[in-house]
């Protein structure tokens, strides 16, 4: 009888296999974007946590100067003699071929051991190799990978680099770093016999650093992963009104199935106990395919995602991905979790039935008036608490959860106000097929409407990121314009060389602007502090947010810095807030600059204060202003006279490229995302569209009988896809415009510190309705093509069959 | 002493950090001097560091007695191994350094050590005046000229619990081991050059646990240096040296290995004048074996030789002298009573 019974359900799946494959297909895409999502997220996050514990930075305190530059290892030598266990690491960067990187020095006999991530006295290493010239390069297999064919000292590979880090002896270090007797900060061991001499008497120069609770890399990132995160949801609640509809259609299609087990003596209990085996099944396969596709999509997406890290954040993340049981275990529960979800009010139905109910597949989509209205109540109630969240709620959580919020009510109001358009329509029709349309289609909404709920949800997130992105592009576009004015952009190799290029630029150029820069930490977090020339390029061209009114000449005058809008928003710093650049020396806030695409503060000040305040800070570029036309002969000259590399001597043009080159890539996962998300909901409206088919023939038999051809009926069919597409994108553009108000005005100043105002683009909007209309009318083209071979055999059928 | 060759050996080996360059030690010199017999140490000169020789180092165990009447001891150690027979400036100095101290009471044994490259002044020997120092431990010599450097010493060391600050002064010569300092070790004719103190008097204080404590006693210091000193089959040392109560010294030890292993001694006149012992004379036997962090290893021993009418057992200052360094070993004071009673220290490694 149990076999029987499970055998007779699963035939279902055999005669509608359409269906099934539907089914299988919309859970798994939906698994599949999450677990690609979680996939990535997971990848960049171990990746950061690498890079934190690589030589237990996460772990042990260090020694630093306040200002993060190097100091003389004299210091270091000083405290070992006090009785100080601490040990040395030089930090720099540095390019080898095309690939630059981060180099560690470390001095593996002092590195505490919690430190010693890499065993250097493995045999592939040995110390002697590891400290002799020209020393060892352990490194991570992909950046190994990459350095093929670049001159280096020999790789050795280990897992607990990431990739770009170069993990070498401090001696070899600070050859190629160019600072002998140069250390960076100091590791502080754990235990310490505590005996030794205070740290003030003896390194008065030096701060003691408890180890970050958060690495700089996933705070930075962090706003970017659960940008990716709330995609991720959105395409998995997308999928799942996939599932939602089909398994609804499946159990009702299934009543006479059921209704017969049930009189041939099959116990309730036993009944569901089935079909819950059955979805437990069909779900873990359906997950199994899915977090498999994940995969795929997470590897072919973890380039992209990997370079615009890299450029935005300088974050390495490996190029490939590792497979972590934690995210197929959670791609799987997730689908079964979904998907008993979506079947709980089915199941509840079929355990309230009566045993003989009538098995009439119509009658489960005349939902009352009275359930729309219910979901209306609780679409306004959810709009109006993202409403609220707005308002009241602050960070990004709250903000996302505004987001989802608006997203699910404005779906959940879809279905009334389709209905009340499809009531206009009715009442406005005088001819009687234009009626029949009307309220034929009206009649079929219920059982369409969690596929164009889906198709709402993913046209409003299409238009709100597209009207994002495309504005957040306008602005980046127009802003660079006016960051970027001068002709040649130039960085030296070395002090020595600059103040050579310097005095050769000078005579021969407009000006020469420096680009000087040091790092200090400002309220605890790392910010870039760059110095200006007094030039009237500033003057003309940088973009202020808010300046006081004679913000170049303090600045020049040294009695002012000024902050970028994330330093200044995340701070919440106002005009004329004192900014501590050194201890006892802070200079009052005189403006603030835009500056896009920067996840870091920045600072800016005169050059001379710079250079007063940071005698160790980098003086190696500069930007040149000449006369647009002679730029290039004096870049060819240039080079030609310091012998400085292409990369070195680089023009306008390029940079902007390449800054735009960031911006896309950023913003390419973003576009694949979307497109995934509107092909599930396209796919979702196929599934009802063709589920729906098989059982209307009852209601096409009257039509078609009074005279309405076929062929004439599948045009209606086909009308009646793109008329609900139409609608839902209509319902959709507010919506859309709602979310993209909300990206610009919340999400984005809380995850990257910047306001960017809105710019609407009608065409994109345009082809967005070509592409829904588009998508339901082939989604409709099958069935109706269907029903024009119907024979009229069939038709009459329905005449003929008791309901 | 040849043995601490071994022991050096040993750690460098299996401390994980440092193995790879040392592989290979056992084999031939690989471009290091090596010890010739009829060169004999030459002073002030050869009490510094020989950076064309593999290894090194300069040893100094006590015995102190404290105001408290309690018996204490003290190691300092700085070992120095060489990767290539060179020195070169800054962090390319192939040199390392190694610090072991300690300090034994009757209850409890502290232990601790450093590491430290050449070349950027972390480490090192230097001479006039003498200094030996790795971090904040340091072996110093506080003597006037024109007496030898090593005539007056003063060493400090601190690590987690425990600190000490001792000055030392020789009551006798520097003490030339084997041939004039040259040391042969072993029946393949392996040796090393070897040169000891055994006559300082100690005088100074010891903090245990923050508390202090002043201390007299006596201390035996070694200076030892060679290329390519070790057996392939040896297993581990038991060696001990020996403070008499009537001045004598008796220096000894015993390389075992698969068959009956190799002892060898020195007898130590109160006036200096050493008497090398030829291999085999000495005779030792544990009499008493303790579990100590997990080893098994003999805490009371029974040395004699019989040449000199020397028989005495040896009893710990605590059984637990464990050297919890990177690779361990036994090292602790000891009390001697027989024939010839008086205070010692004995080192145990390999077991």
């Amino acid at each position: 009888m149990l076999t029987q019974g499970f055998v007779v359900l699963l035939s279902h799946w055999r005669r509608h296999k359409l269906q099934f494959a539907m089914l299988l297909l919309g859970l798994a895409l939906a698994t599949a974007l999450w677990s690609a999502v979680q996939a990535i997220n997971g990848e960049a996050r171990a990746s950061y946590a690498r890079a934190a514990a690589v030589v237990g930075q996460d772990r042990l305190e260090q020694l630093a100067r306040p200002d993060g530059t190097r100091f003389p290892q004299s210091g270091y030598i000083a405290l070992r003699k006090a009785g100080w266990l601490v040990s040395p690491v030089i930090e720099g960067e540095k390019r080898f071929g095309a690939e630059r990187l981060r180099i560690l020095g470390v001095d593996p006999l002092t590195l505490p051991s919690e430190a010693a991530q890499v065993n250097v006295g493995a045999a592939d290493i040995g110390l002697q190799r590891f400290i002799t010239p020209p020393g060892v390069f352990i490194v991570s297999a992909e950046t190994a990978e990459r350095l093929k064919g670049v001159e280096t000292p020999p790789l050795r590979i280990s897992d607990a680099l990431p990739p770009g880090m170069v993990l070498t002896d401090i001696g070899i270090a600070q050859g190629l770093l160019d600072a002998p007797g140069q250390v960076s900060r100091l590791l502080v061991a754990a235990k310490q016999p505590g005996h030794a001499r205070p740290l003030a008497e003896v390194t008065p120069d030096l701060v003691r650093r408890a180890p970050p609770e958060e690495s700089d890399l996933s705070r930075l990132t962090g706003s970017f992963h659960l940008n990716l995160t709330a995609f991720g949801f959105l395409a998995f609640a997308v999928g799942l009104f996939i599932v939602h509809s089909a398994i609804g259609l499946a159990f009702e299609q299934r009543r006479p199935a059921i209704r017969t087990l049930r009189a041939v003596g099959l116990p309730l209990g036993v009944l569901i106990m089935l079909m819950v085996v059955e979805l437990l099944v069909l779900s873990t396969a359906a997950g199994l395919i899915g977090v498999a596709l994940g995969y795929g999509v997470a590897s072919l997406l973890l380039p992209d995602v990997a370079a615009s890290l890299r450029g935005l954040y300088g974050a390495e993340v490996p190029g490939t991905l590792s497979v972590r049981p934690s995210v197929w275990g959670l791609g799987l529960a997730i689908a079964v979790a979904g998907t008993l979800a979506s079947a709980a009010s089915r199941l509840w139905r079929i355990a309230s039935m009566p045993l003989l109910a009538p098995a009439r597949p119509r009658a489960w989509s005349l939902a009352s008036e009275r359930a729309l209205r219910l979901q209306a109540a609780g679409g306004l109630l959810l709009l109006a608490m993202a409403g609220l969240t707005v308002f009241l709620g602050s960070g990004l959580v709250a903000g996302f959860a505004s987001l989802g919020a608006m997203l699910l009510g404005a779906a959940l109001l879809l279905p009334i106000m389709l209905s009340a358009l499809l009531k206009l329509g009715e009442r406005l029709s005088t001819r009687v097929v234009a009626q029949w349309f009307w309220a034929d289609t009206r009649q079929q909404l219920p059982g369409l409407s969690l596929a164009l709920m889906a198709l709402l949800l993913a046209l409003a997130a299409n238009a709100g990121v597209g009207t994002m992105v495309q504005s957040f592009r306008q602005t980046f576009v127009g802003w660079l314009d006016q960051r970027l004015p001068s002709e040649l952009y130039v960085t030296t190799r070395s002090l020595d060389e600059s103040r050579k290029v310097h005095d050769w630029l000078s005579s021969r150029s407009d000006a020469v602007l420096p680009i000087w820069n040091a790092d200090l930490r400002l309220f605890g977090q790392p910010v870039q502090v760059f110095g200006v020339a007094d030039h009237a390029t500033y003057r003309d061209h940088w973009t202020m947010l808010e300046a006081v009114p004679d913000v170049w000449d303090r600045i020049a005058r040294g009695e002012g810095v000024l902050a970028n809008e994330q330093l200044a928003r995340r701070q919440k710093l106002k005009l004329g807030d004192a900014i501590p650049l050194q201890a006892g020396v802070s200079l009052p806030l005189a403006g603030v600059f835009s500056d896009y695409g920067n996840p870091r503060g920045q600072v800016m000040m005169g050059v001379d204060g710079l250079v007063r305040l940071f005698p160790d800070a980098s003086r190696l570029r500069y930007a040149v202003r000449i006369a647009p036309d002679k730029a290039p002969q004096l870049a060819a000259e240039l080079r030609k006279a310091f012998g400085l590399p292409q990369g070195n001597v680089v023009d306008q043009e390029t940079v902007k490229a390449f800054s735009l080159r960031v911006f896309e890539r950023t913003f390419a996962v973003t576009a694949a995302l979307n497109v995934l998300t509107l092909g599930v909901a396209g796919l979702a409206i196929f599934a009802s569209l063709l589920t729906l088919s098989g059982m209307r023939l009852s209601q096409l038999a009257p039509a078609w009988a009074m005279g309405l051809t076929l062929r004439r009926l599948a045009l209606l069919e086909v009308l009646r896809g793109a008329a609900l597409a139409v609608f839902t994108m209509l319902a959709a553009a507010p919506v859309g415009l709602g979310l993209a108000w909300m990206l610009l005005a919340v999400i984005n100043v809380e995850a990257f510190g910047w306001r960017l105002p809105m710019h609407l683009f009608p065409f994109d909007w345009l082809r967005l309705l070509l592409l829904a209309v588009a998508s339901a009318a082939l989604a409709a083209l099958l069935p109706a093509l269907w029903l024009t071979r119907r024979s009229p055999a069939d038709l009459v059928k329905v005449f003929a069959n008791e309901r | 002493m040849n043995v601490r060759l071994l022991l050096l050996m040993l750690l460098m080996m299996a401390a994980p950090a440092l193995a790879q360059g040392f592989a290979g030690l056992g084999g031939d010199a690989q471009g290091f001097a090596v010890p010739r017999r009829g060169q004999a140490p030459q002073f002030p000169r050869d009490h510094g560091a020989h950076p064309d020789y593999r290894i090194e180092w300069w040893y100094l165990t006590a015995n102190l007695k404290g105001e408290d009447g309690k018996d204490y001891g003290a190691q300092w150690t700085l070992f120095r191994s060489a990767l290539a027979p060179e020195e070169k400036p800054g962090w390319q100095s192939p040199q390392l350094w190694m610090g072991h101290a300690a300090l034994t009471t009757g209850t409890r044994h502290y232990s601790d050590e450093r590491l430290a490259r050449g070349g950027v002044g972390q480490a090192g020997v230097t001479l006039s005046p003498f200094s030996a120092a790795i971090d904040d431990w340091s072996m110093t010599s506080r003597a006037a000229p024109p007496a030898d450097e090593l005539s007056a010493l003063a060493i400090t060391a601190a690590g987690e619990g425990f600190s000490y600050a001792l000055a030392l002064d020789a009551r006798g010569p520097l003490v030339r081991q084997g041939e004039e300092g040259y040391s042969v070790k072993s029946a393949q004719g392996q040796a090393s050059y070897y040169y000891s103190q055994p006559f300082y008097a100690v005088t100074g204080a010891i903090a245990v646990e923050g508390k202090d404590i002043a201390v007299t006693g006596q201390a035996w210091f070694d200076h030892e240096w060679s290329s390519q000193p070790l057996s392939k089959d040896q297993t581990g040392w038991d060696w001990f040296s020996f403070h008499f109560d009537a001045g004598a010294k008796l220096m000894g030890f015993r390389l075992r290995d698969a068959g009956g292993g190799f002892t060898s001694a020195t007898w130590i006149n109160a006036d200096g004048t050493p008497e090398p012992q030829p291999p085999g004379a000495l005779e030792v036997s544990p009499l008493a074996w303790a579990e100590v962090k997990g080893h098994r290893v003999p805490v009371q021993w029974k040395v004699s030789l019989p040449a000199k009418g020397i028989e005495v057992t040896t009893a710990p200052v605590n059984e637990d002298a464990w050297m919890e360094t990177q690779v361990a070993y036994w090292e602790g004071p000891v009390r001697i009573e027989g024939t010839h009673p008086g205070v010692g220290y004995v080192e145990m490694t390999g077991y």
